[in-house]
């Protein structure tokens, strides 16, 4: 939390009102993405050395030491798209029905060749036996390729990452 | 309604009544019967390594707290307090000589005695050694996985485990120092399905062809063939509920050292040359041609050659499955694979273990339907015969691992019944 609120503290956000304007632009397209299971455009914000890390027990351990929900790195979320594009992949079939809210979109500390950014999520899935509603408080690291902003690192940590958890084979 | 259960018309040769499943009533007379009567998987000694060490676990549906006692015994103890019953562990996992209950300050010691009465004035004949923390019946191990039994009689470990025991052998051979650790976390995964599904599936061979083909079909992954028709892999009931996959005979056929891992001793070199010096190169190269094993001990341990799940009762249709990668002491190259294939294929989001969970929901939604009555597990019963060990093994693909299990489940759910050994 510290960092989030230096953020506020030295303006960041203020000072890059144009880099923020587009951050909250691409956190919302790519939540958007996420909804509608457009999985293919989702796939292609992402770097070549993109990870997707999912922790499980808190949101300060060792992916490289503990177990994570996801840990992904970039040839694995691939596969994580090609399972889904079977049709096959029983956990999302039918699709989940999503939606949600995105918020408190930060730029964490000065931006430079990576961009931080943290915001929040309220995810409402409805699925064929039960509603769940996922809150998460989400990172990013953000790089400009080609002119765009892609994805180089998205962390999800869902605040009852310590508990049992049902599915979750959408993209969150 | 306090009806005896009819076991013969409930179970049956060739498949079991859906309300086996389904029933409350059931659910808590298993409780009773198997879950706080046989021996059950509650953690690893190598998840509390120093004295104080403590860890949050469960013996079927009831919390436990493993500790390490200040002399470096392993114990279980039950976390309610003496005193007016207020949990006194709140916490995953930690390292504590003393828990002090908050609700009115009475403390106990990693060994569950009761140290202090706060305001002791009030307490003058109360006798301290009577008022400890409750502790699990029976406590055993067995190549440091410990188990716990409610039960003050009854079978050792060792005989529980009978033909399954050499299982845990092989799995620890796996490591070069022969010994197993559990120190990568677990991931809970919820399913609101009955427990017997899944203990059923950990061992049905005839599944992953079908339940897995989305990620067989795009990821480069030889486990579909191991439960193809193809396969020499066999199906195995040990008895006493216990049941294996046994994929031996299919790497055997391969015969290549650390295919079992998918992969080839060439990119293991560190790993390939401890073995060899640990077991010299014959048998190093046999333990890297087999793999660990493909068990399910009854009723709630899985070890599914690279993982470990635990399985949870928590309702009828309510169960937790507990998973971690296995990790082998001396062997950090394999480990860090083990734990990335474990967290790709395991959990809430896992390529495999989502579908499965799918399925166990499923099953249960389906099973909730009046007919027809029964399941249908006579698969393979006409080719069942006996291993040297006198084991019954079938095919793969059979069902032989599950007539197994019900078979023990209908001798512990009908204690009345000659206790004989249901192999």
């Amino acid at each position: 939390m510290t960092q989030a609120g230096e953020s506020v503290r030295d303006g960041a956000g203020l000072r890059h009102g144009d880099l923020l304007r587009e951050v909250e632009a691409f956190v919302y397209h790519e939540g958007n993405l996420q909804d509608r299971h457009e999985y293919d455009a989702w796939e292609a914000l992402w770097t070549d050395d993109g990870v997707y890390w999912i922790p499980a027990n808190g949101e300060d351990i060792d992916p490289e030491k503990e177990m994570s929900i996801i840990y992904d790195n970039r040839s694995r979320i691939a596969l994580r798209i090609r399972q889904l594009h079977t049709g096959r992949r029983l956990a999302q079939t039918p699709k989940s029905n999503l939606v949600r809210v995105m918020s408190n979109v930060e730029i964490v500390g000065e931006p430079a060749e990576d961009i931080h950014v943290r915001a929040n999520a309220i995810i409402f899935e409805s699925a064929p036996r039960r509603d769940t509603l996922w809150g998460t408080r989400n990172e990013y690291t953000l790089r400009r390729v080609a002119g765009s902003l892609r994805m180089a690192r998205k962390k999800v940590v869902l605040v009852n990452n310590a508990k049992a958890l049902p599915n979750m084979a959408f993209l969150i | 309604m306090k009806q005896t259960p009819n076991w013969n018309e409930l179970l049956q040769d060739d498949g079991v009544h859906g309300s086996v499943y389904t029933d409350p009533q059931l659910y808590e007379s298993e409780l009773r019967h198997i879950w706080r009567t046989t021996w059950v998987y509650v953690g690893h000694e190598s998840e509390v390594p120093r004295r104080h060490d403590f860890v949050m676990k469960s013996l079927g549906p009831e919390p436990v707290i493993m500790t390490r006692d200040g002399d470096g015994q392993v114990q279980l103890l039950l976390n309610r307090c003496s005193h007016r019953g207020n949990q006194v562990c709140t916490q995953a996992r930690g390292n504590a000589s003393v828990f002090t209950c908050p609700y009115h300050a009475w403390s106990f010691g990693s060994d569950g005695a009761l140290k202090h009465m706060s305001l002791p004035d009030g307490y003058p004949d109360v006798n301290k050694a009577e008022r400890g923390l409750a502790k699990v019946t029976r406590v055993a191990s067995y190549r440091g996985f410990v188990f716990g039994s409610f039960a003050a009689s009854g079978p050792s470990l060792e005989e529980h485990l009978g033909g399954a025991l050499e299982v845990f052998d092989r799995l620890v051979a796996v490591s070069p120092e022969g010994e197993i650790e559990v120190t990568a976390g677990f991931l809970q995964h919820k399913v609101t399905a009955n427990w017997k599904l899944m203990l059923e599936n950990e061992t049905d061979g005839y599944h992953p062809t079908f339940v897995h083909s989305s990620i067989f079909g795009v990821a480069d992954s030889g486990i579909g063939k191991l439960y193809g028709r193809q396969s020499a892999a066999i199906s195995r009931d040990y008895g006493n509920g216990h049941t294996e996959c046994d994929l031996r005979p299919q790497f055997r056929k391969l015969d290549v050292p650390m295919g079992w891992f998918g992969t080839t001793a060439e990119r293991l070199p560190d790993y390939v040359g401890k073995m060899r010096a640990a077991y010299g190169d014959e048998r190093a190269r046999q333990i890297m041609i087999d793999g660990t094993p493909h068990v399910m001990i009854f009723p709630n341990l899985f070890i599914a050659e690279i993982q470990l799940f635990v399985l949870q009762p928590v309702a009828v249709d309510e169960t937790i499955q507990h998973v971690t990668a296995l990790q082998f002491k001396g062997a950090p190259d394999l480990n860090r694979r083990m734990r990335q294939q474990t967290m790709g294929s395991v959990g809430p989001a896992g390529f495999l273990l989502a579908d499965d969970s799918e399925i166990y929901e499923r099953t249960y939604q389906g099973l909730l339907a009046s007919a027809p009555a029964y399941t249908f597990t006579s698969r393979g019963a006409h080719r069942e015969r006996r291993d040297d060990g006198g084991y019954r093994i079938g095919d793969i693909t059979d069902d032989l691992p599950s007539r197994g299990i019900w078979r023990h489940y209908r001798s512990l759910m009908e204690p009345r019944t000659s206790v004989e050994q249901s192999a």
